[in-house]
């Protein structure tokens, strides 16, 4: 009985709001674009803040990224067109981080060049990375076939190469990689195997999606023992800018991770190596990256972002919401007579209130169902032609169809309670 | 055919309704308007009064009173031995819902629904289902004479028919007392006379009928004539025929 009770209060609404076509559809609109504004928004912020995190999260919550950077005074050097410069991270430093700091779980030195690698007829350009076997363990790097570098290979400094999956078709196009040869500044690297990035993100934190798989540098690596690189590249390397003509530069790394055995570690070590560097490097030629520190940072940033397009949506949906009152007003002062013929027939206040208040909730609910509809489709239409990252939770659907029904019922009262409280011989005296 | 078991077997001699020294008051601004001057009336199950009397005379008021769409000022309306007065107002809707059937002179159809949903409205706010009340409105409907009008607005149908409506929406709850304030007033005499005779008949099957009139030929048929003159009593006599 209560069923029919409500098909009928919702048929009653609908005849009600169908009389009146074009105001009710304009009423809504408010909603609507409230309502659609808030789940766009949402998913645009989401995606965004997904994006972020999961691109800090590749980079290891438990790392500390030390940098070498170009200090300062080398781009203030006029008049020198030829000297050496020599800077940045070196093996000392990593030494002294694994004997001084305590809790540390590993320690990875890097090296990285910007070289041509050669297959047959095929030049491609990459990264070479001149690592250590247990990179691995501090990166999303692992083998997908054959296997990564080894402590043979750094012992004996192999000419050996791991290469990143994205590389093969371009380097090698049909050709099963494994076993063959590539040309890298003069000297062949046989690939022993090759690396994907895993999806850390899913393991390491929960909050974050599934990744994309474009995380990282655009350029694709080729990772070859340390050891290796130190003796065929040497350290020195002559660069050619416009400006500053051509300059030696010695740098023994390019970076050092260092990886903390748990979270709560991470400042603490980011301190201690800050110190540690601060001692043995006059100049400014480090930067220190902490991806935790980031993410937090990008969290926060989310929260604020999310809290203002809140505040937007809030307050269009208030607006929606107050045009909702006003025609509801207008509508119960309109239809006082109807409403004394239901008292005088035997409608309690509480029947009126429902009706009324039915009313505006079919609006708003409506409104709502069609902002989701239209919210939804921003989005889609944002990632296809903004190749942006966006992404609609469940949540910020249940949040809009709450919010246009609490919409509905706050502003609904009003105008429902002022018509159960008329008087129904006034009422019906009105014209 | 509808004589109701109340109305036979509670005691016919006992007054349906009673007032008492009644009054009704109306403030505009400063100035008191005494619509209604120590009203003293009782009415009997299955009586058929008129109510009549000059334009202003408080007439329509009367009937509202009767009718507990309002509350006297002073003095006593008992209903059914209930002191009007102490009654909450939900208990007010569920009197007028259910005990009483109310005719207004403009017919006071719901123009957005058709005759069945019309008839239907008073069912529906005591509780019954939909289709046991749509069933019974389209009874109803065919009772007074407008079975293949079922569907129709009430801007589709003529003044008597729309009075028609209107009365079958009166005693769709089945009440024990019909209230009609100037039903022929807006009517041609034809349909003026149609709708006499539809109250004529609920009268006959046991109805208590108040009906307000200007009209003495309205009036003829009525069996007691309380005539109204500045808010008092005049007249209050048995209709001789
Ligand atoms: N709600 C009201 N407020 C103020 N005056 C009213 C109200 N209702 C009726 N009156 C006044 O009371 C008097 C009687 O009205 P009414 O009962 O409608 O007379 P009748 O139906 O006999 O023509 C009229 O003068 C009318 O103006
Ligand atoms: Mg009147």
């Amino acid at each position: 009985m209560t069923v029919f009770r409500v098909k009928r209060i919702v048929r009653l609404g609908i005849k009600s709001l169908w009389m009146h076509r074009l105001r009710s559809t304009l009423t809504t609109l408010g909603i609507v674009f409230g309502v659609a504004s808030v789940i766009a928004m949402l998913a645009i912020g989401e995606g965004a803040s997904r994006d972020a995190q999961e691109r800090i999260a590749q980079l290891g919550s438990r790392n500390i990224i030390v940098k070498t950077v170009a200090p300062p005074e080398d781009q203030s050097a006029p008049g020198h067109q030829r000297i050496l410069n020599e800077y940045g991270l070196t093996y000392d430093d990593a030494e002294r981080f694994q004997n001084s700091i305590p809790g540390i779980q590993v320690i990875v030195p890097n090296r990285r060049l910007s070289q041509q690698a050669f297959y047959r007829n095929r030049r491609v350009p990459v990264e070479v990375i001149g690592t250590v076997p247990w990179y691995p363990s501090i990166s999303p790097v692992r083998p997908r076939f054959g296997r990564f570098l080894t402590v043979t290979d750094m012992r004996y400094k192999q000419s050996v190469c791991v290469v990143e999956e994205g590389l093969v078709r371009d380097l090698f196009g049909v050709d099963d990689p494994l076993g063959q040869d590539v040309k890298i500044a003069g000297d062949y690297y046989r690939v022993v195997g090759i690396a994907t990035t895993q999806n850390r993100a899913a393991s390491e934190d929960k909050d974050l999606s599934p990744a994309r798989k474009t995380g990282g540098a655009n350029l694709g690596g080729i990772y070859i023992p340390l050891t290796t690189v130190k003796n065929h590249f040497g350290e020195v390397a002559t660069q050619t800018g416009p400006a500053t003509g051509s300059t030696m530069q010695r740098i023994e790394l390019q970076e050092i991770i260092v990886q903390v055995r748990s979270i709560d570690r991470v400042l603490r070590t980011r301190q201690s190596v800050q110190a540690l560097l601060a001692l043995s490097h006059k100049k400014n030629d480090y930067e220190i990256i902490v991806p935790l520190e980031l993410m937090r940072r990008a969290r926060d940033v989310q929260r604020i972002f999310t809290l203002v397009l809140g505040s937007i949506a809030a307050i269009s949906l208030l607006v929606g919401g107050i045009g909702i009152m006003n025609i509801m007003m207008a509508t119960v002062s309109e239809r006082t007579r109807e409403i004394g013929i239901r008292r005088a027939l035997g409608a309690r206040k509480r029947d009126i209130v429902i009706q009324f208040l039915s009313e505006t909730l079919l609006l708003t609910l409506f409104g709502g169902i069609v902002g989701i509809v239209v919210g939804s489709a921003i989005p889609f239409g944002v990632s296809y032609f903004g190749n942006m990252r966006t992404l609609i939770t469940p949540g910020s659907l249940v949040l809009a169809f709450g919010i246009s029904s609490a919409v509905g019922l706050v502003f609904g009262l009003y105008p429902a309670y002022r018509a159960a409280n008329m008087d129904p011989i006034e009422s019906l005296r009105h014209e | 055919m509808m004589r109701s078991t109340q109305t036979s077997n509670s005691a016919m001699d006992a007054a349906i309704l009673v007032m008492k020294d009644l009054c009704k008051t109306y403030h505009l601004g400063s100035v008191e308007l005494r619509v209604l001057k120590d009203i003293n009336l009782a009415i009997h199950c299955g009586e058929y009064v008129a109510i009549m009397g000059p334009s202003g005379s408080g007439k329509s008021t009367l009937l509202n009173m009767i009718g507990c769409l309002d509350r006297p000022t002073a003095g006593d309306y008992l209903l059914g031995g209930r002191s009007v007065a102490s009654l909450e107002d939900d208990q007010l809707s569920l009197i007028r819902g259910a005990r009483i059937g109310f005719v207004f002179q403009s017919y006071n159809l719901i123009s957005q629904l058709n005759v069945v949903e019309n008839i239907a409205i008073p069912m529906y706010y005591q509780g019954f289902s939909e289709q046991a009340s749509v069933q019974r409105a389209r009874g109803l409907a065919t009772l007074v004479g407008l079975g293949e009008r079922l569907n129709h607005r009430p801007t589709e149908l003529s003044g008597g028919q729309q009075q028609r409506v209107a009365i079958a929406r009166a005693i769709a709850n089945d009440p024990l007392i019909i209230l009609a304030d100037e039903p022929t007033g807006n009517l041609d005499s034809a349909s003026g006379t149609e709708i006499l005779a539809i109250l004529d008949r609920l009268h006959e099957e046991g109805k208590t009928l108040i009906v307000v009139t200007h009209d003495e030929h309205v009036a003829t048929k009525a069996k007691r004539i309380i005539r109204l003159f500045d808010g008092r009593i005049d007249r209050d006599e048995f209709n001789e025929r």
